[in-house]
């Protein structure tokens, strides 16, 4: 009977360890810069399939601004580089800051890039993988503040992947989904975004002002 | 003796686990914005009224339920609204979202700019 409060002690230690972050990541440029506003950049897309993008530019809302960011509209701002002639996310990266500054006003601006999206059909199952990347730059110095890369696949445990609240509010988001679209990877995605984007992940994005105020309350 | 350690074991067990989970609540309601930004987009942008609606929606369910609205939802139906000839309608959500996201005012006040004062 003396081996239980062991057992649960050991049982504590491995739950807190699921918590703990391997290497930490330096904060010191994005503490400094401290942005209140993000712009997130259409994505650049590097596979083959030409849904990706606008895919996964639908999804950054919502993490970013859970995370306590003003994330400006996506759908407007695609609107702005289109009337400007920009239709290309490639074309639309190397735009210089001062160029984005007239127009938007950002603090910090987002370049994601897509590497996977799609279903590879495998003998046994078929596997639907998202994985992306993502830089956040000081919108007048672009000083790199922060960046990231996250994977989500359609053959993994989802309960056992959380972020926290918004690991949970991606899922609702997903289950919402499947009762419009049947579109596998862009729910995928939202699971993609979800752990790149919330601030509470591993090395992810620090609180921002927004979430801050909230959580003094 | 022993079921009150195991019990007080729970309980510092539980608030571990609570430490990986904020339990604090969204900051905003979401509703169908960021799933008809997709869908828009999938069936072409001419859809713009089904978007209108959903959008609509998801501003009288935040009201309703005393929430508010996650930033660019404002923006978004106020683009929509320029696209469909309404324009004072349009003003009125890029003014909303100026004021409740004062982060926005320099990208508002370009679109304001950019558009065409409404034929009196």
């Amino acid at each position: 009977m003396k081996t239980f409060p062991i057992l649960v002690l050991v049982l504590l230690g491995s739950l807190l360890t699921g918590c703990v972050s391997t290497t930490p990541y330096d904060y010191s440029a994005f503490k400094a810069s401290d942005p209140r506003s993000i712009l997130v950049l259409p994505p650049v897309n590097q596979t083959l399939d030409v849904a990706a993008s606008y895919s996964f530019l639908t999804h950054v809302s919502m993490p970013l601004a859970e995370s306590g960011y003003y994330v400006f509209p996506v759908g407007v701002v695609e609107e702005t580089f289109r009337e400007n002639g920009l239709t290309d996310p490639d074309e639309i990266h190397t735009l210089p800051l001062e160029r984005l500054n007239e127009v938007f006003g950002a603090d910090s601006v987002m370049y994601i890039k897509i590497t996977q999206y799609g279903t590879s059909y495998q003998l046994i199952a078929s596997d639907t993988r998202v994985t992306a990347d993502a830089t956040l730059v000081d919108g007048r110095t672009g000083d790199l503040l922060w960046k990231g890369q996250a994977t989500a696949s359609s053959t993994e445990q989802s309960n056992n992947n959380g972020g926290g609240l918004v690991g949970m509010l991606v899922v609702a988001l997903v289950e919402q989904v499947i009762n419009s679209t049947t579109d596998r990877s862009y729910q995928i995605a939202g699971l993609t975004s979800g752990r790149l984007l919330s601030s509470g992940m591993p090395n992810g994005i620090l609180p921002g002002h927004r979430l801050r105020e909230r959580q003094r309350q | 003796m022993k079921s009150t350690l195991s019990k007080g074991l729970l309980l510092v067990g539980a608030g571990l686990l609570g430490a990986c989970a904020p339990v604090s609540p969204p900051l905003y309601y979401w509703g169908g914005y960021q799933s008809s930004l997709y869908e828009n987009h999938k069936l072409g942008v001419t859809n713009y009224s089904a978007q209108i609606q959903a959008l609509e929606f998801t501003i009288s369910r935040a009201q309703a339920q005393g929430q508010s609205v996650p930033p660019g939802l404002h923006a978004h139906l106020g683009m929509l609204y320029f696209n469909t000839g309404r324009e004072s309608e349009a003003r009125e959500q890029f003014a909303l979202e100026k004021q409740l996201f004062p982060e926005s005012t320099h990208f508002v006040d370009y679109v304001m700019k950019a558009q065409p004062e409404a034929a009196l």
